[in-house]
């Protein structure tokens, strides 16, 4: 590119200038986001994950289920870095391959995780917390000169208008209900920007009220990003999902809506069969 | 708006409470000062150059619990190998202060050291190169021990070594340090280390305007890194760094690469203890390697705690009080002082686990002024 054409594509005030664009784009020309194929994990001999497949389309709501030591979790480690995988392959879009980056780098990228037991910074305000998780460059350097600017406050007090907490903005997260923990740290998601949510079991310990705003928040949620739940809880299930899959030892069992998996006979024996 | 103004407010409240106590450092430093130079010894108001020496090296002791309170307090990184970076600094003041002395030694060579002079060495090793200029003396305090804190800290985070590995590690290092500067090939003098120093910067280390000068420095040196570190510790880095501390998988899955917020604050605390050591070696004219013990990095930990660790504040006053009481007890019962720190260590983490500051700030919780609630 000559200089002259460089200079003609910056005076363009349709797009943002080339060298601030987002460096890594997400490639969803086959509106798919996630791809994950052939994955297997296992630990001392027991297959937590085996040979699992799974596609998830850019801006769905996407529910995971399954017994316990289904795999669920340890599918979240992977995606999120924290778990090294004997083989397969996971892909964040077409081109970015997940297994090659780490857990800061991967966060980096727009994927952001909520633990099964809320894990929020007790020791700092509720502000602070969301603070930490704004969108923002991370290196060293850049942290320790960062400024809080006014398009960034207000996004943190939008967040906490979003999830209820703005009473309790300069409260220490550590003295916060465990519901209130829950929203803070899918705020601390939200304040982020992501791409993916991966949220493992966001209304354990809600009340049913509590439980019911969450699933209208997540489900406002889906569209603009791409959300992945797991949850036990099958009537939260039942409220919130469009696509549901059954996790059984360490692959996927069965997938689709609501209604097929209730009505899948090999899902009955595995998962749902047992309450009966 | 107007939540966010109090909220700036009450953080701008958080850096000026190092204010009272930079101020009563001040006043106490330039009393003193003023005391040995002013009255005659006679006088009421005359204070030792003894007493001005002792307090100097407080203040150093100070120093080296601020670095230690910066790394555990703040990051949970319990590092029991800070006196090693406080030895190193204490060294490489200590080798410019031997070339000062130059043929003013007992065997009188202009060029070498007595210690060479007596292992029959011909010529000054290559380390010892560029030590007779101040300013190269004075970089090497804080490179040495910067380096060596960056490689370790870089090998030991990334590798993800947490918890009670590390201190263990951080006390093999200088265990290690120890043997290292014990031998007399190593060139730093063997067990009797750098000693018999005359001058610094051309000024006699026996005088009393030395012996002030040096605790004014040391005085006002605290009291900056003191200022730098509250700056640090309550910018966002500092906010990561508490993070780090209480959760840090949630740290590193909010995009944080943890290991190097971590290796950078370990090289800032280490050069911390640097300083602190090369403050140290002219006002108690001796450095060997006995200063690398564990028992000493054991003992910092000990002052920490005492004070309250992640108060700064807390930190400094811990380790003023401490070393005061161990002036005062080796002096009465030197058998029993080791038992007194032991237990005094074991009495402050059972009933006061935020140290003397906690009880200080439950204290004013329940007798002082109450401060403004926001939005309780």
């Amino acid at each position: 590119m000559s200089i002259l054409q460089y200079a003609a594509e910056l005076k363009r005030r349709d797009q943002v200038w080339s060298f601030m664009q987002d460096p890594t784009p997400i490639d969803i020309s086959h509106q798919v986001i996630l791809y994950v194929e052939g994955l297997n994990v296992s630990f001392d001999g027991f297959k937590a994950l085996n040979n699992l497949n799974l596609y998830v389309n850019d801006g769905e709501l996407r529910c995971l289920i399954g017994a316990n030591g289904a795999g669920k979790t340890t599918l979240m480690d992977v995606i999120t870095g924290k778990t090294q995988c004997d083989s397969g392959s996971v892909y964040f879009g077409q081109t970015l391959n997940l297994l090659e980056r780490d857990e800061a780098q991967i966060a980096q990228l727009g994927i952001g995780r909520k633990f099964q037991k809320p894990t929020v910074f007790e020791a700092q305000t509720v502000f602070d917390n969301l603070e930490l998780s704004l969108k923002s460059n991370k290196g060293v350097l850049a942290t320790l000169f960062a400024k809080l600017n006014a398009e960034q406050t207000d996004r943190i007090y939008q967040v906490l208008e979003t999830v209820g907490l703005k009473q309790q903005c300069f409260m220490l997260a550590g003295a916060l209900s465990h519901g209130q923990k829950q929203w803070l740290e899918i705020g601390m998601l939200l304040v982020s920007d992501p791409r993916l949510l991966l949220i493992d079991e966001p209304v354990a310990g809600m009340t049913a009220e509590e439980s019911e705003r969450t699933a209208q928040l997540l489900i406002s949620l889906a569209g603009q990003r791409t959300v992945i739940v797991v949850e036990h809880d099958m009537e939260f299930v039942r409220s919130i999902a469009r696509t549901v899959t059954v996790l059984h030892q360490g692959s996927v069992l069965a997938e689709g809506s609501m209604d097929e998996i209730q009505n899948n006979q090999a899902v009955i024996d595995v998962y749902l069969g047992e309450g009966q | 708006m107007s939540k966010l103004s109090q909220y700036f407010s009450t953080r701008s409240g958080l850096q000026s409470s190092i204010l009272p106590f930079v101020v009563i450092l001040f006043v106490a430093t330039l009393g003193c000062a003023l005391g040995n130079l002013l009255f005659a010894p006679d006088s009421l108001f005359y204070v030792s150059t003894y007493t001005i020496t002792l307090l100097g090296k407080y203040l150093c002791y100070a120093m080296l619990a601020l670095a230690v309170d910066i790394i555990w307090g703040y990051c949970g990184i319990l590092s029991l190998g800070h006196g090693a970076f406080f030895a190193l600094g204490g060294y490489a003041m200590g080798m410019y202060l031997m070339r000062q002395i130059g043929d003013r030694g007992v065997y009188g060579n202009p060029d070498l050291p007595d210690f060479m002079v007596f292992l029959d060495w011909q010529e000054i090793p290559w380390f010892w190169m560029g030590f007779d200029h101040f300013w190269f003396a004075m970089i090497m305090v804080a490179l040495v021990p910067g380096i060596l804190a960056f490689v370790f800290g870089w090998l030991a985070f990334r590798s993800r070594v947490t918890g009670v590995y590390l201190s263990i590690i951080t006390q093999a290092m200088t265990y290690a340090l120890l043997l290292a500067f014990f031998r007399n090939e190593m060139g730093f003098g063997g067990n009797n280390g750098l000693t018999d120093f005359k001058d610094i910067l051309g000024f006699s280390l026996q005088a009393d305007t030395t012996r002030v000068a040096l605790l004014i420095t040391t005085a006002v040196v605290l009291a900056a890194l003191l200022w730098i570190s509250q700056l640090i510790l309550s910018s966002r880095f500092g906010k990561v760094i508490i993070a780090i501390r209480d959760t840090e998988a949630r740290t590193r899955f909010l995009g944080y690469r943890t290991d190097r917020f971590k290796v950078w604050l370990f090289v800032y605390s280490a050069v911390i203890a640097a300083i602190a050591g090369a403050l140290y070696v002219p006002q108690v004219g001796i450095i060997n390697p006995g200063e690398f013990s564990p028992i000493n990095s054991i003992e910092i930990v000990v002052w920490v705690a005492i004070g309250g660790r992640g108060t700064l504040v807390g930190a400094i006053i811990g380790a003023l009080l401490v070393n005061y009481a161990k002036t005062r007890f080796t002096a009465i019962m030197p058998e029993v002082w080791l038992f007194a720190l032991g237990g005094l260590f074991v009495l402050v983490t059972l009933y006061l686990p935020k140290g003397l500051m906690g009880l200080y700030s439950q204290y004013r919780e329940k007798f002082g002024p109450k401060p403004t609630q926001v939005q309780r």
